[in-house]
């Protein structure tokens, strides 16, 4: 298994150089049809990888614009009425041409140039070229050429590349990570309503833009998608800033002494890696992280903490105190009210509870039990174990133990 | 349910009129109107603010409503360009009746916002008729059609301004003067967009690939509005998520409740008196609403004593600026506020904790923070002294400038106070900075909760004293 995965990334990578070099090889050798649209995309496609430049780390889609641009050449049939002749090795030429143009600045500025992007960018618009050129070129169906017909086969070929793209990526992060395919997929899946749908949409659009009204189309139809980035990033960088409160909110307990120094991180990494292991993905992960790093907020109104912080060695009736105490705070915080569910069922019986309540709760108590006073980690796992029949879900326990068995995240760190 | 005052009903009664005489030329006999054109942009523009209507659709679509209601502009743009001023503004008619309304009674709302939109809408597409808009539409001439395109934005803009200022004044009484300011910038540039966004829906609705492919231009255009809305709904959740670490912090010392907020606004009101810029201002907000975080780490007990503290409380009381700095250093927007929360019990001759810093090695934050912490401290009632008046903390301060406080930042005070005065309630709900609209104006702008304009204009330089809790 772990032999085979990054395995997957250089067969991407060297997918990728094969059909870039063949590209500018076949055009080299046969000439530049069309010469002035294809230094037009060109630019546009080395333009938007420019605008990787504010790209905050993790972002999906961070040159929106290289990307509706690469899909647009592709998918253009006419300029300003007139038929267009590059072929699928010229598409392929002027998409690398153009990348590997706008990733220069952010080589000088010894950054990498992101070679995953680029080699998926390559591979998904060879991949939407070769759909798309049969279905226009003199052999094609009259009324598929032209009109709505032709939107229509549009349509169906950027769904196409959008699936395409989104199993390619989930299949290098799932090499990368090794967590399990299908709750990737579906995490790429359910992100494409995005900004994958507003590239695809404005790739389209110029296409047809350029089609209709020749390159002048393409400063103006821009516009929509970059107002789309924009919009996504500050979205980002809210999401952001109030992670980091969220957490600052967690340490208070630590700093009022009611919890051990880094309690709350550990549950929250350990639990988000068990839920991915679970299937779970997207605002499911969010709430479970948010629940944990929540999870012993209610401490805060104790007037004297309890030893060490370890709510799981406490009696039961006063788990559940401090728990719903804690959903009282929780709810005041403006996070989804999931959260606050998740915070105050967490020391209930596991059947009672739901799923992410009842990987906080295990994780809570695995970190309770490593904790400085306790013992290590197989230890722990053995105690949990035994309280299967009636706290911890079985099922939850055992991804624990994978999860810990593949050292991703350590046991946990005393002090 | 508060009453509609007759003016405002006189005003939407004069829109709806209008609306109504600029719609009436497309139902006149012989008027050669594009029904088919008109009826699929009216459903389009009702489809596009549907989602805000219907539960079921808003939450497939993440929970969140999409874009705000009536604020959608791309169709009814593209809608001047392609048809006659009376055709537009029949087409703006059903969406904007349809549309979600956030407040009662929303009657009235719907109407006054389906005669201002096909007021704006039928203006727009008149002046883009002006500029020659059917014929660069026709070729399609690219560079010129771009032309009539701002003109109808920048009609649209200007018309929907003019009403809005109208409305504020009738309805909200809101003075003339006042209701007009700031509604033009603001607005002008998500216009000019969202034109751009119409002309290239019009251009590909005329092209051979119909309107299907106009579909393509507004889908970027709607998950755009669709991701500022969940921006504004997460920025709105982060506020509350600081509040909720100052309400922890009252949780603990309840003498001190409203403190915090109040030392963020004195801080707010001496960095402006400084000329600081709008970044900064928001930054020493936050620094003084959460300066007091690491009290967080403060035994409850020690906080809530009465009387004297001994020797080893103090110095537990003391360690709250670094417990502070501990628990928001890793949020990384607070910047100079985290200096500001570990410094600001440090004394201008070296002699504060937590590092006897002196003179010009304080942060400038930090030394605002200070000066605002202790006037609040003076003029409100704590466990161990009641309230002073103002001017006996402003003496106060003056008689500690240059050796605890910075004169610089007391004399900041003063004149501040001198001209905007002191009041006490204070609530943590106002926004620093009004969420700028970037899809444009909501139809009839909410009404502030509690007492409006009287006020906040009270009180100049008089001795507000604020007894808490009685």
């Amino acid at each position: 298994m772990s032999a085979r995965a990054p395995g997957v990334v250089t067969a991407v990578y060297a997918a990728a150089v094969v059909l870039a070099a063949a590209g500018l090889g076949w055009t080299g050798w046969n000439g530049v049809a069309e010469p002035l649209v294809a230094l037009a995309f060109g630019l546009l496609i080395a333009v938007g990888e420019l605008a990787r430049w504010g790209a905050l780390p993790g972002e999906r889609e961070p040159a929106p614009l290289g990307a509706a641009g690469a899909l647009a050449y592709a998918l253009l049939a006419e300029n300003a009425g007139q038929a267009t002749a590059h072929g699928v090795p010229q598409i392929v030429a002027v998409v690398t041409a153009g990348a590997l143009a706008g990733a220069v600045p952010h080589v000088a500025q010894g950054r990498g140039p992101a070679p995953d992007h680029v080699a998926r960018r390559v591979i998904t618009v060879t991949f939407a070229a070769v759909c798309f050129r049969p279905l226009h070129g003199p052999g094609a169906p009259e009324e598929l050429a032209t009109g709505p017909g032709h939107v229509l086969v549009m349509l169906l070929v950027l769904v196409l590349t959008a699936l395409c793209d989104a199993v390619l990526a989930a299949l290098m992060v799932r090499a990368r990570t090794r967590y399990p395919f299908g709750p990737l997929l579906r995490e790429e899946l359910r992100s494409l309503p995005g900004i994958g749908s507003a590239v695809c949409a404005t790739g389209a659009v110029m296409a047809l833009g350029t089609a209709v009204a020749g390159l002048w189309a393409l400063p103006v139809f821009c516009l929509p998608l970059l107002l789309t980035q924009l919009s996504f990033r500050r979205f980002a960088a809210v999401r952001t800033t109030y992670r980091q409160t969220i957490a600052s909110l967690a340490r208070a307990t630590e700093i009022a002494g009611y919890t051990p120094h880094g309690h709350a991180r550990r549950v929250a990494a350990l639990s988000a890696a068990v839920g991915r292991e679970l299937g779970l993905s997207g605002p499911d992960l969010i709430v479970l992280e948010y629940a944990a790093l929540m999870h012993d907020i209610g401490q805060l109104s104790l007037v004297d903490p309890v030893p060490d912080g370890a709510t799981a060695l406490l009696p039961v009736p006063e788990q559940r105190r401090i728990a719903l105490l804690g959903g009282a705070v929780v709810r005041q915080t403006g996070v989804p009210q999931a959260v606050a569910v998740v915070v105050e069922r967490q020391a209930d019986p596991y059947r009672e509870q739901p799923l992410p309540a009842r990987i906080v709760r295990t994780v809570n108590a695995y970190d309770d039990l490593t904790g400085e006073s306790a013992g290590s980690a197989l230890a722990a796992l053995e105690q949990l174990r035994l309280g299967t029949a009636h706290d911890y879900q079985p099922e939850v326990v055992e991804s624990l133990a994978r999860v810990l068995s593949r050292g991703g995240l350590g046991p946990a760190q005393p002090g | 349910m508060r009453r509609i005052p007759g003016a405002a009903r006189g005003y939407i009664l004069c829109a709806v009129v209008g609306a109504g005489s600029c719609a009436l030329p497309a139902v006149r006999p012989g008027a050669d109107t594009p029904w088919t054109t008109v009826a699929l942009l009216a459903g389009l523009y009702a489809l596009c603010e549907a989602p805000g209507r219907c539960p079921f659709l808003g939450r497939m679509l993440g929970g969140s409503v999409p874009v705000g209601a009536g604020s959608f502009f791309p169709v009814l743009l593209a809608a001047a360009l392609l048809l006659p001023p009376a055709g537009a503004a029949l087409a703006a008619v059903p969406g904007a009746l349809l549309a979600r309304v956030e407040q009662r009674p929303g009657g009235v709302r719907r109407v006054w916002r389906a005669a201002r939109l096909s007021l704006a809408a039928g203006a727009a597409s008149g002046a883009a008729a002006l500029c020659g808009g059917p014929a660069a539409l026709a070729a399609p001439a690219l560079p010129y059609a771009l032309v009539p395109a701002c003109a109808a934005a920048l009609t649209f803009c200007l018309v929907v301004a003019a009403l809005d200022g109208g409305i504020l004044a009738t309805a909200e009484r809101v003075p003339v003067r006042a209701a007009w300011r700031g509604l033009l910038p603001g607005s002008l540039g998500p216009h000019l967009v969202h034109g751009l966004a119409g002309l290239m829906t019009a251009v590909l609705w005329r092209s051979p690939y119909g309107p299907p492919a106009a579909l393509f231009v507004l889908l970027p255009m709607y998950i755009s509005c669709w991701v500022f809305a969940q921006y504004h709904r997460e920025q709105g959740a982060h506020r509350s998520t600081i509040r909720a670490l100052v309400q922890a912090v009252d949780i603990k010392d309840r003498y001190t409740r409203g403190h915090s907020e109040r030392v963020g606004r004195a801080s707010v009101l001496i960095a402006r008196e400084l000329g600081m810029d709008e970044d900064r201002l928001e930054v020493l907000r936050f620094a003084g609403i959460l300066h007091d975080v690491g009290k967080l780490g403060v035994p409850t007990r020690v906080l809530r004593k009465d009387g004297p503290l001994t020797q080893e409380e103090r110095r537990v009381i003391e360690l709250h600026p670094e417990y502070g700095h501990e628990i928001v250093r890793g949020i990384g927007f607070l910047g100079e506020a985290r200096a500001a929360i570990l410094h600001h019990h440090e004394r201008l001759d070296g002699s504060g904790y937590p590092y006897g810093l002196a003179g010009r090695q304080i942060p400038e934050v930090a030394r605002v923070v200070a000066v605002a912490d202790a006037f609040d401290a003076m003029t409100s009632t704590r466990s161990y002294s009641r309230a002073r008046p103002v001017p006996t903390a402003v003496e106060e301060l003056k008689r500690c400038a240059g050796t605890q406080f910075d004169p610089r930042m007391v004399r900041a005070l003063v004149r501040a106070l001198d001209r905007h005065g002191w009041e006490t309630a204070v609530t943590a709900d106002e926004p620093a900075v009004p969420p700028r609209p970037l899809l444009g104006r909501a139809a009839l702008p909410a009404q502030p909760k509690g007492a409006p304009a009287a006020g906040s204009h009270g009180g100049r330089g008089g001795a507000a004293r604020h007894r808490r809790g009685g």
